[in-house]
């Protein structure tokens, strides 16, 4: 009996809209993309530049808070300001906007100064999911960056001038589930197969397979066969150094019957056997990072608070502790082989990732529980993904801008010994600040202020590596001359390369996917470089 | 329309503040006035070739960058997975032209600027179009499309008496992008590594081995691949070839690969995977994007300004783990096929196994290469002779036979010129072939 055919799903046009980006973050990104309520301060160049890239792929809403009114330079570098709201609210007019890029997305401003805001609304800044703020003085900057650390909302500041620019990143503590790195290895488990498997792989002997069925056994099993023979002849060990691994190689290679084919050449199969060797022998064991992780006061003493995160960690610390391993990836590399061979394998990795995701769900759930906590926080789904990707968990722990600002000894001087070292500017950006608290104007904003501007602005940077116990002439004077050259101009292409990167690590922030910066990032469009450093 | 010159002062503040102060950090060539910004608004023409990702945002930077005689080239029209980044676009532009769409855009946005639209492809032009800019970016995804404007730029070169006319040089800045990762270069035909220099950099597309697909399926893309290559064609179920823009040519695709998947017990088969792997869909966003393009703009600005130094010459970014940008130095090659003016000779190991075919597959395989359907004609004795076209069928049809006769069969010797014509370049390659094996046997 023919089975019925199975019928296309639907497509929305939601998911049409944004394949080319589901493919990247999943349809899970982008539903907490959807529930995301993003707050932007200052609707500079960079500001709408940033949430521009965060309309696009759906953010859910937006607030703008800008007290300023549109001035004929802002059009000049800004790409959602017209010449026709030029007097207007610059919050009204880049809130419309940004809305037409996205039907999706809900935007509304406050045509209110940041410091306002936080004056009459002490509590306005704490229902965001991310805050991003530019161009802001530190006098607002400080007391913002103390009340989002107390209360864990993620504050991004950018500031954009000239050819450089500054993206920095304060938060608390962020959970990362999957970070999609580049290369992993696979997770085979051959050194400590489980007994399913053990059983599977017991039975192929692969010395007296004919031909035919010799071309279509597994890599997998050809190395798990001659790994045991190493065993055996070994004591019991597998290969560990380099020339053993060789010697096991060799034992592949050679295994071969010398009928059939006589060029030489292996078997696409045993050739990659033979590659396996190197990165499929050990099981990937808990790493260092790992261990800290499920080490990590937020993993042992959990509390009514606790996240789900740190829920389903204590879980997979249990699991951890008690089979000495991560639970296994459940996926395998491609291999030739022969439809069912391969198959087999493939549902027996996937039947123990079930099984042990199953384990770690279950105790997550009574953990809730015993916690007073609802069960419902702890779904069957993010359980999956988080046993799938446990190899690559990763918590960063930040720190606050204004304890950075209030620090007497940064740890910079290590970096200053290098002269191309991009934390020069970072000095420079720390005394522009200055500078502007103290004239209430970029240095070199008009054309007769400059040479003195270069004179001031060097006496603040003098003043504050003094204070930071660093040796005074650490700065290049080129350098101090080159920001006053700027006089405070935002230039709309290198505000716009600053909006993409800082839009992708609010993404990150919003998605707990792919790793953040910590803390801060320089970027030099002069020489073309950039730089992160953790301050 | 003239624009009031005080607000016109005001507006460009920010640019003419780097472009009439001297920097410590300029080009050497950097003398600072406000006729460069008068050079940039009226004068320097910039072409940008793609409206897609990258040309939506390059418009709108280098128009915000002061740039007033802009170009954009495109062949392609809106559709809606467009939408989460070419963000000139909306929902009842879908079907439009991009490049159309994208100029006017940014015509009605940025006043004064004039952006020329071309809703062609860039072959459809020739050196005389191509010689009005001063500098062309592209924001392409295409590697034969890259391949093809470089062959015309290093064409356009002069040389006189082997010294290369400055004149004759435009810059060529490119951009990409895939995900999360990116790169922007600097090419100064003549000058530094050009795209052919660096091929080497774009891997082969991956293919499955065509008996795996037939007969040992593991993946469902091996299922989906299977119904492409060959259920498709015996079926033909729409009586012409696959669209993968049709979404009743998608759904029974993906409906064969789950009937293939179920009877080989193959898990994965989903309606994106198939969609994926029938379109060789290349995920985006809009960050990545913005990111690179702004840098291959103000790598323009540079170029035409001086009021810094260029990129020199490659740029690789990714931001999928903190934000990596690395900028280094991409050698030009000594012998490379298209910017090197040295002739290309090709080792021939046996002129009488070689067939005209195997020559074929070398063209197209080879990293060197990387053609995708060569027309080879040559010279014999004075005469021209097509050796093999596959683009005009009737000369297909008579060049056919030519496939399976061997190098020395069809008449070749050691030191013939075969003039190679293909789409990856508007210029006909000419290779000089070196028979390695000595006693030739002479075909009668």
């Amino acid at each position: 009996m023919a089975s019925p055919s199975p019928k296309s799903p639907e497509q929305s046009d939601k998911s049409k809209k944004y394949d080319r980006q589901l493919r990247l973050w999943g349809d899970h990104g982008q539903k907490l993309l959807e529930k995301s309520k993003i707050c932007l301060i200052n609707a500079t160049a960079l500001g709408t530049e940033i949430l521009k890239s965060l309309v696009l792929p759906g953010i859910g809403a937006f607030t703008i808070v800008d007290g300023e009114k549109v001035t004929e330079e802002d059009i000049g570098s800004n790409f959602f300001l017209e010449e026709t709201s030029i007097g207007m609210p610059r919050a009204q007019a880049a809130t419309q906007g940004l809305l037409e890029l996205n039907p999706d997305v809900r935007g509304d401003y406050i045509d209110e100064s940041p410091e306002h805001v936080m004056a009459h609304t002490q509590d306005f800044f704490n229902n965001f999911t991310v805050v991003i703020a530019t161009a802001l003085p530190e006098k607002v900057l400080m007391p913002l960056s103390r009340q989002l650390w107390a209360t864990g909302v993620p504050l991004v500041v950018c500031r954009s001038i000239g050819f450089l620019g500054y993206v920095r990143l304060q938060i608390k503590e962020h959970c990362v589930v999957e970070a999609h790195p580049d290369n992993e290895a696979p997770d085979l488990r051959l050194d400590k197969p489980w007994p399913a498997l053990r059983t599977h792989l017991d039975k192929v002997d692969v010395s007296s397979l004919g031909t035919k069925e010799r071309s279509h056994v597994p890599a997998l099993t050809i190395l798990y066969y001659y790994m045991q023979k190493y065993k055996e002849m070994h004591g019991g060990s597998l290969p560990k150094t380099r020339s053993e691994k060789d010697e096991l190689r060799k034992m592949i290679r050679t295994s071969l019957p010398p009928d059939g084919d006589t060029s030489g050449a292996l078997e696409e199969n045993y050739e990659q056997a033979v590659r396996f060797v190197n990165v499929c022998i050990n099981s990937i064991g808990v790493s260092a990072q790992i261990q800290a992780i499920l080490d990590d006061e937020r993993c042992t003493n959990l509390t009514s608070e606790s996240s789900s995160f740190w829920i389903i960690c204590a879980a997979l610390r249990e699991l951890v502790q008690s089979e000495g391993s991560l639970p296994v990836r459940g996926s395998l590399p491609d291999m030739a082989a022969d439809t069912t061979s391969y198959v087999t394998l493939q549902q027996l990795y996937q039947r123990q990732a079930q099984l042990q995701a199953e384990a770690v769900y279950r105790r997550a759930v009574q953990i809730a529980r015993s916690l007073g906590q609802s069960p419902d926080i702890i779904s069957e789904a993010e359980v999956k993904l988080f046993c799938k990707h446990s190899s690559e968990l990763y918590v960063l722990r930040g720190n606050c801008i204004a304890d950075e600002y209030q620090n007497s000894s940064p740890n910079i001087a290590p970096y200053l010994e290098d002269p191309e070292s991009l934390m020069f500017y970072y000095v420079i950006l720390r005394g522009l600040e200055r500078f502007i608290s103290e004239y209430n104007t970029y240095p070199g904003q008009f054309d007769d202020q400059v040479e003195p501007d270069v004179l001031k602005l060097k006496t603040l940077i003098g003043k504050l590596l003094s204070e930071w116990g660093c040796p005074t002439p650490v700065t290049s004077d080129d350098r101090v001359h080159e920001v006053c050259r700027y006089g405070g101009a935002e230039l709309h292409s290198v505000s716009a390369m600053l909006g993409g990167c800082t839009a992708h690590e609010v993404i990150k922030l919003i998605t707990h996917q792919y790793k953040p910066i910590n803390n801060t990032f320089i970027y030099d469009a002069i020489t073309s470089t950039s730089a992160t450093f953790f301050l | 329309m003239t624009e009031n010159p005080d607000s016109s002062q005001k507006r460009w503040g920010h640019l003419r503040k780097v472009l009439e102060r001297p920097g410590p950090f300029s080009h050497p060539d950097f003398e600072p006035s406000s006729e460069i910004l008068d050079f940039v608004m009226t004068t320097c023409k910039v072409l940008v070739i793609g409206a897609g990702g990258l040309g939506c945002e390059l418009l709108k930077d280098l128009a915000l960058m002061g740039f007033k005689q802009l170009h954009v080239i495109d062949m392609d029209t809106i559709e809606l997975s467009n939408l989460n980044r070419q963000f000139l676009f909306r929902h009842k532009d879908i079907g439009s032209s991009k490049a159309e769409v994208a100029a006017a855009f940014i015509n009605k946005r940025v006043k004064g600027c004039q952006v020329v639209p071309h809703f062609c492809k860039i072959q459809d032009y020739d050196e005389t179009f191509y010689r009005q800019f001063h500098i062309i970016v592209c924001g392409l995804d295409s590697i034969v499309a890259r391949r093809w404007i470089n062959g015309m730029l290093i064409s356009m070169l002069n040389y006189e008496d082997g010294t290369l006319d400055q004149t004759s040089i435009i810059p060529m800045i490119d951009g990409g992008t895939e995900g999360f990762k990116g790169h922007a270069r600097v090419i100064v035909p003549g000058i530094s590594a050009c795209i052919d220099c660096t091929l080497d950099l774009y891997p082969p597309q991956v293919t499955y081995p065509l008996c795996t697909i037939a007969n040992t399926p593991r993946l469902p893309e091996h299922c989906i691949e299977y119904v492409k290559i060959i259920q498709w064609p015996k079926e033909n179920p729409w009586g012409t070839v696959i669209d993968g823009d049709d979404s009743q040519h998608i759904s029974w695709i993906y409906e064969k690969s789950m009937e293939r998947a179920l009877q080989f017990n193959i898990t994965g088969v989903t309606y994106r995977l198939v969609q994926g792997v029938v379109k060789n869909i290349i995920p985006a966003v809009a960050s990545t994007n913005a990111t690179i393009a702004a840098i291959c703009a103000t790598e323009v600005f540079k170029l035409a300004t001086s009021c810094c130094v260029s990129l020199n010459n490659y740029l690789v970014f990714n931001d999928v783990d903190g934000i990596y940008s690395y900028t280094f130095e991409y050698e030009k090659k000594d012998d490379c096929l298209a910017c090197s003016q040295i002739p290309q000779t090709l080792p021939i190991k046996d002129p009488n196994k070689m067939k005209l075919k195997n020559l074929i597959e070398l063209f197209c395989e080879s990293t060197t290469y990387q053609m995708k359907n060569p027309g080879l004609t040559t010279n014999i004795d004075g005469k021209n002779k097509t050796l093999y076209i596959s683009t005009i069928k009737s000369i297909e049809e008579r060049t056919r036979e030519n496939l399976n006769k061997t190098l020395v069969e069809l008449g070749l010797k050691d030191g013939s010129e075969i003039m190679v014509v293909d789409l990856t370049s508007p210029n006909t390659l000419i290779v000089k072939l070196k028979f390695l094996n000595e006693d030739v046997e002479m075909s009668s």
